[in-house]
C-alpha cells in the first residue's frame, strides 16, 4: 500500500471499503456522536458491570464505523442501537454467566431506538451557556489552563509562564481538561439538562 | 465480568487527548504528524477515540466568545496572577461574576485563529456562528470572528465555505488581491500560484478585486458561477451542476477527471501526495482523460496510464514518471 502513505489516516482501515474514510468520519461526527448520551444511558441500564461501559461504547463505535465503511446506514439511530443491543447479546453469551432469559429480554429491547433523542441542533447562546457550565465543572487549575488555552489562545509554554507551573503539568491539565469537557458535552444534551 | 474486555477504552481516550493537546498547544512538526498518523493507524479504536475527541473539542471553539471585553481586562489580569486551589476557586467566582455583568460584551474582542492542513490532509472547522468551513489539502486559513465582523483569509490552498448568513455581520474572505463577500452562501475558493477560482454553489456572493490593474472590479455571483482571476484578469464562467459536483468531489476523498489533460490531472494528484507524478513527454501532456480516483491513490492513476493509455510508467523512489 505504498500509495496510501500520504493519506495514511484515510487508507489505513479502508481496504475493500465502499465508502471513503473521510466521508465516514464526517458521517460519524454528524450522526453517531450526537447519540452518545442516549447510547450511554442504554448501556448503563442494560449492563450490570459499570466498569465495562466505556469499553462497550468503544466496541459499539468500532462496529458502527466498520459497517459504515461498507455503506452508510440509512437510519443511523436505529442502526447504532441495534448494534449496541447485538453487542450486549454477544457479551452475555460470551460471558456465559447470565441465564438465557436475559438474552431474550435483550432481544425484546426494541424501545431504545425509539427513545426521544436530544435536540441535535442547539443554537448559539444555548450551546455557549452549556459549554460555560461544563467549563465550570473542571477542577480549578485544570479549568484555568483551559481558560488560558482555549479562550485566551495561549500556547502550552505561555500558560506555563503565566501560571508558574511546569510545561509538562500544563500539558497534563490541558489534556485532562479536553477529555473532561468533551465528555461533559457528549454526555449531556442541553435539552435534557436539569434547570439551573 | 472481567476478562470480557481489555478495559482499555479509557487509556486510549487518555492517549488521544495527549495527542490532541500536543497538536493544539505545542509546536507541531511533520515528524509529530507522522507519529500521530502511525498511532491512528495502529487500531480503529485509536482512530475513533481521536475523531470523537477532536470533534468534541472543535465544539468548544465557541468558548472563545467568552473572551472578556476590553473593560473586563483588569479582572482577567488578576485572574492570571492568582495561584493555587483557593485562588482558582476565587477566580472561578470572579470570572462567573464578571461574565454576568459583562453580559453581551462577550463577542467584542475578536478571536483569531489559524487553521492548517498538511499534504493529503482534510479538516472541517465549525465556527461559533454555526458556519462550517472544510479545508482541503495543503491549506492555510486565518479567521477573525468578532462582534462586528466575520473575516477570513485564505493564505493558500482550497476551502469550501458554508456560511450562516447574518445581515449585520457579513462574512468576508480575502484571497490574493480579491475579496469575497457572502450574501448567504455556500462557495468554494481555490488558490493556485497564478490563478484563483471562486465557485458559487448556493446563495449569492460578491467578488471584489482590490487590484486597480484589473478592469472589472466587482461581480455578483449566482449559483453555478465560477469566477476565475489570473494575474491580470477577472472573468466569470458558467459551470454545470455536474462540473460543480466534480469540483467538490474532494470532500468525499476523491478527484474526478472529465476531459482533463494528463498534465492537469498529474498536477491535481501532486497537490495531495508527496510522491509526485511527472509527465516526462510533452507530446502526451495534452491527452484527455476521464475517471474518478482516490486522492491518495497515485498507483491507481499510474496503472490507468499504463494499461488504458498504453504509456510507459516508471516507478522511482519519490516519483512516478510517465512517458510514451
Amino acid at each position: 500500500m505504498v500509495e496510501g502513505m500520504d493519506n495514511h489516516r484515510d487508507m489505513a482501515h479502508s481496504q475493500g471499503a465502499h465508502v471513503n474514510a473521510p466521508e465516514v468520519r464526517l458521517w460519524f461526527v454528524r450522526e453517531v456522536l450526537p447519540l452518545e448520551a442516549a447510547l450511554m444511558q442504554f448501556l448503563q441500564h442494560n449492563w450490570r458491570n459499570q466498569s465495562d461501559i466505556f469499553d462497550l461504547r468503544q466496541e459499539v463505535y468500532m462496529r458502527v464505523y466498520k459497517s459504515a465503511l461498507e455503506g452508510l446506514p440509512e437510519r443511523p439511530r436505529q442502526f447504532v442501537f441495534a448494534t449496541a443491543r447485538n453487542l450486549l447479546i454477544d457479551c452475555v453469551r460470551r460471558a456465559n454467566i447470565v441465564p438465557i432469559e436475559a438474552v431474550a429480554d435483550l432481544e425484546a429491547l426494541e424501545t431504545a431506538a425509539d427513545m426521544p433523542g436530544p435536540d441535535r441542533v442547539t443554537q448559539g447562546r444555548d450551546e455557549l451557556r452549556h459549554l460555560q457550565a461544563a467549563l465550570d465543572r473542571l477542577p480549578p487549575q485544570c479549568r484555568q489552563t483551559v481558560v488560558l488555552g482555549r479562550i485566551e489562545g495561549l500556547s502550552r509554554r505561555e500558560i506555563s509562564e503565566r501560571m508558574g507551573i511546569a510545561e509538562q503539568t500544563v500539558a497534563k491539565y490541558l489534556a485532562r481538561g479536553m477529555r473532561t469537557l468533551v465528555n461533559i458535552l457528549y454526555s449531556e444534551a442541553p435539552s435534557v439538562r436539569r434547570p439551573e | 465480568m472481567s476478562g470480557l474486555f481489555a478495559n482499555n477504552a479509557l487509556d486510549v481516550e487518555e492517549q488521544a487527548s495527549e495527542w490532541l493537546e500536543r497538536r493544539q498547544f505545542s509546536s507541531w512538526t511533520a515528524q509529530d504528524k507522522a507519529a500521530l498518523d502511525a498511532w491512528l493507524a495502529q487500531s480503529l479504536a485509536h482512530e475513533i477515540a481521536f475523531l470523537r475527541l477532536e470533534a468534541g473539542w472543535d465544539r468548544t471553539e465557541r468558548l472563545a466568545a467568552l473572551r472578556p471585553s476590553v473593560s473586563a481586562r483588569p479582572v482577567l489580569a488578576r485572574l492570571r496572577n492568582m495561584r493555587g486551589r483557593l485562588a482558582g476557586f476565587a477566580a472561578a467566582i470572579v470570572l462567573m461574576a464578571g461574565l454576568g455583568s459583562v453580559g453581551f460584551h462577550y463577542l467584542s474582542a475578536p478571536s483569531e485563529h489559524v487553521f492548517t492542513t498538511a499534504l493529503g490532509e482534510q479538516r472541517t472547522i465549525t465556527l461559533g456562528d454555526g458556519s462550517v468551513i472544510e479545508l482541503n489539502t495543503g491549506t492555510v486559513l486565518r479567521t477573525r470572528i468578532g462582534r462586528n465582523e466575520r473575516y477570513a483569509e485564505l493564505v493558500r490552498g482550497e476551502a469550501f465555505f458554508n456560511i450562516v448568513h447574518e445581515g449585520k455581520r457579513p462574512f468576508t474572505v480575502d484571497v490574493a488581491k480579491h475579496r469575497v463577500i457572502d450574501l448567504g452562501t455556500k462557495f468554494l475558493i481555490r488558490k493556485n500560484p497564478n490563478r484563483l477560482e471562486v465557485a458559487l454553489i448556493e446563495g449569492r456572493a460578491e467578488l471584489k478585486s482590490a487590484d486597480p490593474e484589473i478592469q472589472q472590479h466587482s461581480v455578483l455571483l449566482t449559483p453555478g458561477d465560477v469566477a476565475v482571476a489570473s494575474v491580470s484578469s477577472l472573468s466569470v464562467e458558467r459551470a454545470t451542476a455536474r462540473e460543480i459536483s466534480n469540483t467538490l468531489a474532494w470532500q468525499k476523498g476523491v478527484i474526478v477527471f472529465n476531459n482533463t489533460t494528463l498534465a492537469d490531472a498529474a498536477a491535481e494528484f501532486n497537490r495531495y501526495n508527496s510522491r509526485k507524478i511527472v509527465i516526462a513527454d510533452p507530446d502526451i501532456a495534452g491527452q484527455a482523460i476521464y475517471g474518478t480516483f482516490q486522492a491518495g491513490n497515485v498507483t491507481a492513476f499510474a496503472r490507468l496510464a499504463q494499461d488504458v493509455l498504453g504509456l510507459h510508467v516508471e516507478n522511482r523512489d519519490r516519483q512516478i514518471v510517465i512517458s510514451r
